[in-house]
């Protein structure tokens, strides 16, 4: 692989970083990384944070311990591990001695792109490939340049490995013994990165750093946080978004021994809610239950999906903002009926509900505060804790904890969740205050992946191909109104929400995408893979009616239509083909075959899928997988994040596996009513296969997502002759 | 409020507490044993199990008066005995966890199954573990934990 | 028609009752043992058919059928949902180790979350059934049969069901099924447990007469 190539790439960042180095008292060595501009978020001339945290990324302790800060949040995805690979590589640090822990908010945590402290995209790892292993080669000059002056001999005459430096005659020395020394070294303003062949931990199955502490009960998540004095908050929230109490009658709840107070507060969508304060959860949960509230939800729009849905398929039949228009408009006149495909597509809300409840702990000490939050936007969550409780963003000390998944929902724009946080901790100056908000909150909360409808009308050619493709999106836009609307929002079209469509590597020569964002009193967020979870089923569905149509396999039908240059695409799907003939040609009586291909993120999969109906359902027995991540930094992370991520992609196709609303309520509110799948629900066994690649490493947190419910429905279109256009999937 | 005497991984411990809390609650905040975790509430995802006299138990539902003088055996003992550890050490060789979150209660759940059926079945790996929820969807690696850690048992 | 049904079967149940208890005051008046004994055959069988069809609405209600089942797992609610978290019966009808009956169902109902229990929660073993496969309550005639068939009941005679239905703490649950997590009770039976027992009485020693298949 080419380290120049990368190189070249990566430094297309915005501002410098720079290395800085010190020793700690102990005899330690701290590298530490600092910015030559602050946060884009904050303004130019304010003072620069960072009295706390030490900044460091790297801390070789005098026991040879290796400590490396993650600039992430582990939410399961497994960057705790990887990103450390990744410097541990380049510095060739005893793996069995790294520890890896989760850096606290700070400017130079920041992604290198997106410029703000954030896990999103799937960039955590394609983002910061170049960071990490330009910090670990440049502490490793420093840990030779020591070595090197100690026994006056060239820097070249001497290699690393395991933490130890060798130099000539058999002379050794470990990092830690050389730590104090390196400290006092001048920091090299470029270094040489390895080549590809060298890598003793990139590129190898590498298992997870956090897995014992998982598995004996003894890592702590955010809501496991246990601080003395603490208390516990819960609040009543409005039963329609942006409603306020009318009257409170919190006789009952106040009457629950250990309630220490009750009070309102604002909360999302301009709405007002109820907290309660107690010692203890259960103690809130008393109170709350027994509080008695006259909502007044007479100026607040109440959404109901029925009336969505007709409101939405109506937009769907007319044009919207354009988002692409490629070749003749008009292409679609001259087609007869019988080659023309006229599909309507229903997608429901989808709730994330990552298993640990949503939770923010918030200790307010009048001139400052802390924080604790497993948060996928570390600084963004800061400055919303700070604006609230009137102060300024370093004056928050803001930790990261460690989150039980996430899939977009710890990852708020408008941070509603630590807003909630602060207001209560407010009321509490010097005690520390956990907010939580329980499965029924959190289901019923909002920030839903949006409804969605869909209308494409298809041109058939005369070959089978689609020489014709007009698409109407219809949903609200995630991004507008958000700080994030001037990157992504153009011309009135979130990117998000045709992403995978406009952007398709199926040679399409007439296509014709346009978007209606209609609004609607309903927060919506991105949920994992963003709009790919509806974008790519309609096209991988589409693709899959076309090819039947044509009387082409699948597989090949894909191949033909995509564009030449769909590299990553076409080398996924030729894995898959290879990796999964040897079943496809043995299917078992009523299982049948579904596949899909779709690139997000940067990243190319193609999928196979073997099915059958079980119980009016589908069974889902087997899962092929080919993927093109670039550089696999960790395989085995990656053919983890593949298994598991079809699981979660599956959530679509559940039975239950729908938010709607009816007269502004919505109408689930927990794993009983809004139902992700259980064991039985998943594929039984899912092999994944990586493309060998020296390109640079892209997304695989979400990729896996969009691929597995296309590929399960055009198996049961195969098996029941039916189509499948509307989620969930209520019946087979 | 109520005064219990539990016992919790062999050991004794007194609680004061209302007696409809949920067991769960008072391992989490009055014993300050934090790896039972909360993810429903209602018994549907399984986060929250333990073992009650052996039976593998949704500490969310079972209201602390009602536990009475059955031993009660939570992840942080579970590796306490031979099937215990030999689950934990599956989990980790086979790198099954990712956020975490639920593998506590899956744990428990699979050594129940274990302890009952030292040669299960995919059907019954499949129902033992069939209330489990994970959400990141780590179930195909948990499937084959399992088989690990009977064929360890052997 | 569910409902029909049920009005149906509840105007009978007070017919009885109140036939029942004409009887009952007839033969304590008689001073007789058994005071079935001072009725002629056919009317003994005809109070005794009445009050199984008593017996039948509350065997039939959601709350028995639901473990009733003729399926692989419970059934929960007014409406018999499939039992939510993958439930299944077990080879025992208490379920599988890891997620059995009593990963939720304690000995008693636990009022502050909302999870019904009573001693040893299972499943009536399949020969039990109230209902078909296909979730279709089973006729009272069917019911009756496999009900008085020792081959299929564990072996119980007359008597015997009598004491089940006196004692059995799943019965006696049955009528004091506590609260949802939510505070609603629970639905009622068509039947004290009182009524109830004194039916299965009047059926029993009428010598358990069952219905002609319909």
């Amino acid at each position: 692989m080419s380290t120049t190539a990368n190189t070249a790439d990566q430094l297309s960042l915005s501002r410098r970083s720079f290395l800085r180095v010190s020793a700690t008292a102990a005899g330690g060595l701290l590298v530490s990384l600092y910015f030559d501009l602050p946060l884009v978020a904050q303004e130019a001339g304010q003072p620069k944070p960072k009295a706390y945290p030490p900044d460091a990324f790297v801390h070789i302790k005098p026991d040879g311990t290796i400590v490396i800060q993650v600039n992430r949040l582990e939410f399961g995805q497994g960057v705790q591990t990887s990103l450390p690979m990744i410097l541990a590589d380049e510095m060739d640090a005893d793996w069995l001695h790294v520890v890896a822990e989760l850096a606290p908010a700070a400017d130079v945590y920041r992604d290198p792109l997106f410029g703000i402290q954030m896990v999103g995209g799937s960039g955590s790892i394609a983002h910061s490939f170049q960071q990490y292993r330009e910090l670990g080669a440049k502490a490793r000059a420093l840990l030779v340049a020591a070595a090197a002056e100690q026994w006056k001999v060239p820097p070249s005459q001497c290699r690393t490995e395991a933490s130890v430096v060798y130099g000539p005659g058999g002379r050794s020395a470990h990092y830690a013994q050389l730590a104090n020394a390196a400290a006092h070294m001048p920091v090299p303003e470029t270094v040489p990165l390895k080549n590809a062949s060298d890598f003793r931990l990139i590129g190898k199955k590498t298992r997870r750093l956090d897995s014992r502490p998982k598995c004996d009960g003894s890592l702590k998540f955010g809501l496991d946080l246990d601080l003395p004095g603490m208390k516990v908050a819960l609040v009543a929230h409005p039963p329609v978004f942006g409603g306020s109490p009318k009257s409170v009658d919190d006789k009952a709840a106040r009457s629950v021994p250990g309630v220490a107070d009750i009070f309102q507060i604002p909360t999302s969508a301009k709405g007002t809610a109820v907290a309660v304060v107690a010692d203890k959860f259960w103690t809130a949960k008393q109170a709350r239950d027994r509080l008695r509230i006259d909502w007044d939800l007479s100026s607040v729009e109440r959404a109901d999906s029925s009336q969505l849905w007709a409101k939405y398929k109506q937009l769907a039949g007319t044009p919207g903002g354009v988002a692409v228009a490629r070749g003749d408009e008009k292409a679609l006149d001259g087609i007869v009926a019988g080659n023309l495909i006229v599909a309507e597509f229903e997608f429901p809300y989808l709730a994330h509900s990552p298993m640990e409840p949503l939770n923010t702990t918030i200790r307010f000490d009048g001139d400052r505060a802390e924080a604790w939050a497993g948060s996928q936007f570390q600084t963004i969550d800061q400055m919303a804790i700070a604006q609230v409780l009137g102060l300024k963003p370093e004056q928050i000390t803001f930790h990261t904890e460690m989150a039980g998944g996430g899939f977009g929902r710890r990852a708020v724009p408008d941070s509603h969740v630590q807003r909630e946080a602060a207001a209560i901790a407010r009321h509490f100056t010097g005690t520390p205050v956990k907010l939580v908000w329980t499965r029924e909150d959190d289901v019923q909360g909002g920030y839903y992946r949006p409804m969605h409808a869909h209308r494409v009308e298809i041109g058939i050619g005369a070959d089978g191909m689609p020489s014709a493709w007009r698409h109407v999106v219809v949903g609200q836009s995630l991004l507008m109104g958000t700080p994030f609307e001037a990157f992504a929002v153009k011309n009135g079209v979130d990117e998000t929400a045709v992403e995978g469509i406009v952007d398709t590597h199926y040679d399409i020569p007439n296509l014709h995408v346009s978007v209606h964002h209609p609004t609607v009193n309903v927060p919506v967020l991105w949920w994992r893979s963003v709009g790919h979870t509806h974008t790519a089923f309609v096209m991988e569905t589409l693709i899959d009616e076309l090819a039947t149509r044509a009387r082409i396999d699948p597989i090949a039908y894909r191949r033909k239509l995509l564009k030449p240059d769909a590299r990553k695409l076409r080398g996924a799907l030729d894995l898959m083909e290879e990796k999964s003939a040897p079943w496809r040609a043995q299917l078992p009586k009523a299982h049948a075959v579904g596949v899909s291909c779709h690139e997000s993120f940067d990243t190319g999969v193609a999928c196979a899928a073997e099915v059958s109906v079980e119980n009016k359902r589908p069974r889902i027995h087997r899962v092929t997988v080919a993927v093109d991540p670039g550089v696999a930094v960790n395989p085995l992370t990656i053919e983890s994040q593949f298994q598991a991520g079809v699981c979660f992609g599956v959530s679509q196709l559940m039975a239950k596996g729908a938010i709607t609303l009816k007269d502004g309520h919505v109408e689930q509110s927990n794993f009983d009513t809004y139902t992700p799948p259980y064991i039985s629900d998943a594929p039984v066994a899912v092999d994944v296969h990586i493309v060998p690649s020296t390109e640079k490493p892209s997304g695989c947190g979400e990729p896996p997502v969009p691929v597995i419910s296309p590929a399960v429905v055009n198996a049961l279109s195969h098996l029941t002759g039916k189509r499948y256009r509307t989620l969930p999937l209520v019946t087979v | 409020m109520e005064t219990y005497t539990l016992t919790v991984n062999g050991q004794p411990k007194q609680v004061t507490a209302d007696p409809g809390t949920p067991l769960l609650w008072v391992l989490r905040e009055d014993l300050k044993m934090t790896g039972t975790k909360y993810g429903c509430g209602i018994a549907s995802c399984g986060a929250c199990t333990v073992h009650l006299a052996g039976v593998a138990t949704r500490s969310c539902v079972v209201p602390v008066s009602l536990v009475g003088d059955r031993p009660i055996l939570t992840i942080e003992g579970v590796g306490q005995d031979s099937v215990g550890r030999a689950v934990q050490a599956a989990w980790v060789s086979e790198d099954v966890v990712q956020c975490g979150y639920c593998q506590s209660g899956q744990i428990m759940s699979a050594v129940a199954l274990l302890k009952s059926t030292p040669k299960p079945t995919d059907t019954n790996i499949e129902e033992s573990m069939g209330g489990n929820i994970c959400r990141c969807g780590t179930y195909v690696r948990i499937r084959r934990a399992i088989k690990t850690a009977a064929q360890e048992l052997k | 028609m569910v409902r029909s049904r049920t009005a149906m079967l509840r105007l009978f149940s007070v017919v009885v009752v109140a036939s029942a208890a004409w009887s009952t005051a007839l033969s304590s008046a008689a001073g007789q043992d058994t005071p079935r004994k001072s009725m002629p055959a056919p009317a003994v069988r005809d109070a005794g058919l009445a009050a199984w069809q008593q017996v039948y609405s509350v065997l039939t209600h959601p709350r028995c059928i639901n473990c009733h089942t003729a399926t692989n797992y419970p059934q929960q609610g007014d409406d018999r949902h499939r039992h939510l978290f993958n439930v299944v019966r077990g080879p025992q009808d208490k379920g599988v180790p890891g997620l059995n009956c009593a990963t939720c169902h304690q000995g008693a109902n636990a009022e502050s979350t909302g999870v019904p229990g009573a001693h040893n929660w299972h499943l009536a073993p399949v020969s039990m059934r109230w209902q078909d496969i296909n979730d279709q309550i089973l006729s009272s005639a069917a019911v009756c049969k496999s009900l008085t068939d020792r081959s299929k009941n564990h072996n119980l005679a007359g008597p015997a069901l009598l004491k089940h239905h006196e004692e059995e703490p799943l019965v006696l649950w049955a009528f004091q099924p506590g609260s949802r997590q939510d505070g609603a009770a629970r639905s009622p039976l068509p039947l004290s447990h009182e009524e109830f027992v004194t039916a299965t009485r009047t059926w029993v020693e009428a010598g358990t007469p069952c219905p002609l298949n319909p």
